[in-house]
């Protein structure tokens, strides 16, 4: 089983002990008096390390793309209107060539449970792959730590420039950083609200200050609560605030990819002398251990008994050099070694960060890397792992979601681009005509969701010898993406309806296709 | 509040909010440090769950613990400020009713400007418009329908609307005042002015009137007493008099039914009915469309 609060659980070979829980005094083992403990932590600042490498470079690609279908799609046209609208006031939805009713909640509820599927799936084969490359919070702290880098310079510098005293080049440079956070926070809300406001319209009431009350509201709160997030809460968002953190980890299992950092191979860690270890071949020595079964953790793998040499420069260490690079190119701040744990957003900047000390050391690469619990504990070979992949789990998940994606693509494909309410007049009944037969009266709502006008017939079907009469000259025009109201009456002789109701069809059918057609079932009462 | 509950009840309830929260302001203050004994640690909450899996007993972030105290804070303002104590009215003076009337009167001012518009058009003009045509149909179905049918075609002891024939009178100006002031319509139960056993008869000749069956006998000792009673409504020629609402008794059209048993129902109970005036409840803009709709509809039926 997974430990998700792996910091609490090491994990065997482990030799530092986890770090105490921040903020939390720790009581010397010698003090006579009770110590005064915070209940509330102060938030130690974190100062991430760039980091660039395969993964790194993933996340990058990510970051463009999402954020360029973001600022970008708002802008794209279609049929002479903006190509994705949600238009809240008028309850239509604009997504490409479709135009989506409230009528049409099924659709997004069949998104929703195709993206919560696409997470489990995800999760389950390899882990946080949402946090780590596509969550917002990830994208935009991403974008305003490249400015903050920027403008501020990377760790040390950022580190220096926070502790040193206010200047003027302190104050210019975060004047600097706010001012391109701001732009880009109310850039991203602007954007937001242009989802939901034709983006065009929205531009020019923005230049003339004319925007509304709501649009207004709308586009601070999302700017502010971006330049919030991203500058400010940053990991405390997944830490404190984030459900998907917390329940994501439940998808794990034994064979899920997770970064990782390999304890047999890194401890004991230690620092060391490069050239030495260079001189001593290291790497004909490490290359003897058995990657597959490693010895007991703890225990160098190089000194197992005839594999290592004598005059071994690592004396006795892992190929962990502890240098922390790990540690600080986190972004959440913690420490990969002390197993996973649920602060772990899956992002593999340490993975990146410790290939690059690794390269450097001339040992093999992927101390950290992606890997699986029982590939790590020497179950299977990591080429194994994809072989893995199709367990029963992931294959339902897999099914599940391949269902549920072709029913709704299903139901997109072949949806008729009509509907109708019929609404019988439920305060008059029935009425006597003057030649004695009776009369029901209906309303019939007609909606043409094609984006295009388009003509209907009515016709009643299933009652013999019955009367229709449309108060409107047929066929009835309905304008393109609207809805007719149109009032009908159902004349019938008394003697030819038995008392009661009778079902009744009208059938709606549009003049140039008779494909497009709705039969909705009425009844007739008679008295 | 004070209808059903003694004057107190308010200040009681005054008294409970603010004591409570205050009472949470002391709770979190004194709760956010803790005592701990000499080499005892935070450590976890002690839980063990699927063998090996423990929760850390961590703080709380900082930030929350101020959360904590803005959200008191935003308490003691927003009791200051709205009347959520009932003791207290706010600082504000705000009450749902006034925000309600507030509400309707910005609407009333952003739809009068549209009203304003088809208000200085004549009935027949605004008839002809297209758009508000559309709008009259749906004030129509939201208002009148009910009782009009949605087709406006009436039903028993409701007017039909769109046949032309009017009970109080077809002219715009007539139509406005039927919707807007209302009708209130009253034939009175004559059972003892004509006396009950010429109920029957009357009712044989009223019939004869519109050319339905009767009994030729009885219609003529029915006219005698229609001649006395009945005219000073319906008229000598029975035409009845839109003054007062008496309905025409010669054509085909029957408010309530043209069987003897209905007619004989109508002359011995009366018949009481009533239009609600609604100028006051939808206003002279509404009011306005829904005579050109309603007085549109005669004219297409006329045709």
């Amino acid at each position: 089983m997974t430990p998700i609060t792996g910091s609490a659980n090491p994990g065997p070979g482990a030799q530092v002990p986890a770090p105490p829980p921040g903020g939390v005094a720790q009581p010397g083992a010698g003090s006579a008096d009770s110590v005064e403990t915070s209940l509330f932590e102060m938030r130690r600042k974190l100062y991430p390390r760039a980091v660039t490498g395969f993964l790194a470079t993933q996340r990058v690609l990510l970051v463009v793309l999402t954020q360029v279908a973001f600022y970008g799609t708002a802008w794209l046209e279609w049929n002479g209107r903006q190509a994705v609208l949600f238009d809240l006031a008028a309850r239509k939805f604009y997504i490409l060539g479709f135009v989506f009713w409230p009528q049409d909640f099924i659709f997004l509820t069949g998104i929703l449970v195709i993206s919560a599927l696409s997470l489990f799936l995800f999760t389950a084969v390899a882990g946080r792959l949402w946090c780590g490359y596509a969550c917002p919070q990830t994208v935009y702290t991403e974008l305003f730590m490249w400015i903050e880098r920027k403008v501020e310079g990377d760790r040390m510098a950022r580190m220096r420039l926070d502790a040193g005293p206010l200047s003027g080049r302190k104050l210019g440079l975060k004047a600097t950083k706010h001012a391109l956070w701001l732009l880009l926070a109310f850039w991203t809300g602007f954007t937001f609200v242009g989802y939901f406001t034709p983006i065009r319209e929205l531009g020019g009431a923005l230049l003339s200050l004319s925007l509304g009350p709501w649009e207004t509201f709308w586009m601070l709160f999302y700017g502010f609560a971006t330049w919030g997030n991203a500058g400010f809460m940053r990991e405390q968002v997944c830490k404190y605030m984030c459900p998907y953190a917390r329940f994501q980890s439940v998808m794990f299992d034994a064979d899920t990819l997770i970064v990782t950092y390999d304890q047999a191979r890194g401890e004991p860690r230690g620092s060391r002398n490069r050239s030495a270890m260079r001189r001593a071949a290291y790497l004909d020595a490490d290359q003897k251990v058995d990657p597959v079964n490693p010895v007991d953790p703890g225990v160098n793998p190089t000194v197992v008994p005839g594999a290592a040499p004598t005059a071994d420069p690592k004396a006795g260490l892992g190929d962990c050099v502890d240098c922390g690079i790990c540690v600080q190119v986190c972004p959440t701040g913690i420490d990969i070694r002390n197993g996973l744990q649920y602060e772990c957003i899956g992002c593999g900047a340490c993975a990146d960060g410790c290939n690059k000390v690794m390269e450097k050391m001339g040992y093999p690469r992927g101390l950290i890397r992606y890997s699986t619990e029982n590939a790590l504990a020497g179950k299977y070979d990591d080429r194994a792992i994809v072989r893995h992949l199709a367990r029963p789990r992931t294959l339902l998940y897999a099914a599940l979601l391949g269902v549920v994606s072709a029913a709704v693509l299903a139901g997109l494909v072949l949806r008729t681009p009509l509907k109708v309410n019929v609404m019988r007049d439920r305060a008059n009944l029935v009425r006597e005509l003057e030649d004695g037969r009776l009369e029901n009266v209906y309303r019939l709502q007609i909606m043409n969701t094609r984006e295009a006008e388009r003509s209907f017939t009515i016709v009643a079907r299933g009652l013999e010898g019955v009367e229709l009469v449309v108060n409107e000259p047929q066929p009835i025009r309905v304008g393109s993406a609207d809805a007719r109201t149109v009032t009908l009456e159902l004349r019938a002789d008394p003697k030819a309806v038995k008392p009661g109701s009778t079902p009744v069809q009208l059938r709606i059918e549009a003049t140039d296709d008779p494909r497009v057609y709705r039969d909705e079932k009425t009844v007739f009462i008679r008295r | 509040m004070d209808d059903f509950l003694y004057s107190g009840v308010g200040i009681a309830i005054a008294l409970v909010s603010v004591v409570s929260i205050i009472g949470c302001a002391v709770f979190l203050w004194a709760n956010t440090t803790r005592k701990l004994a000499p080499g005892d640690s935070v450590g976890t909450t002690g839980h063990v769950w699927d063998g090996d899996l423990a929760e850390w007993n961590n703080p709380l972030p900082r930030w929350w613990m101020y959360l904590f105290y803005i959200t008191i804070a935003f308490g003691l303002v927003y009791l200051a400020l709205y009347p959520g104590s009932a003791a207290w009215g706010g600082l504000l003076g705000w009450s749902s009713s006034g925000q309600l009337a507030q509400e309707s009167q910005r609407w009333d001012a952003r739809y009068a400007a549209m009203y304003s518009t088809y208000l200085a058009q004549p009935i027949p003009v605004v008839a002809r418009d297209p758009a508000a045509r559309e709008m009259g149909q749906r004030l129509f179905l939201a208002y009148c329908s009910q009782c009009h049918g949605s087709d406006a075609g009436g039903s028993k002891g409701f007017p039909n609307l769109r046949d032309g024939d009017w009970i109080w009178g077809g002219t715009p100006e007539q139509i406005v005042e039927s919707i807007g002031g209302g009708r209130m319509a009253m034939m009175p139960p004559q059972v003892e002015s004509i006396g009950e056993q010429n109920v029957k008869a009357v009712a044989n000749h009223v019939r004869s009137l519109s050319g339905l069956a009767h009994d030729p006998a009885l219609a003529a000792q029915g006219k005698v007493k229609f001649d006395q009673i009945c005219v000073a409504c319906h008229g000598m020629d029975a035409k009845g008099n839109q003054a007062l609402g008496a309905p025409n008794l010669t054509d085909k059209i029957w408010l309530y039914g043209n069987s003897e048993d209905t007619i004989v129902e109508t002359i011995t109970k009366g018949r009481a009915g009533m239009m609600p005036a609604q100028a006051e409840f939808l206003g002279a803009g509404k009011v306005h469309l829904l005579s050109a709709y309603v007085w549109g509809l005669s004219q297409s039926a006329r045709k």
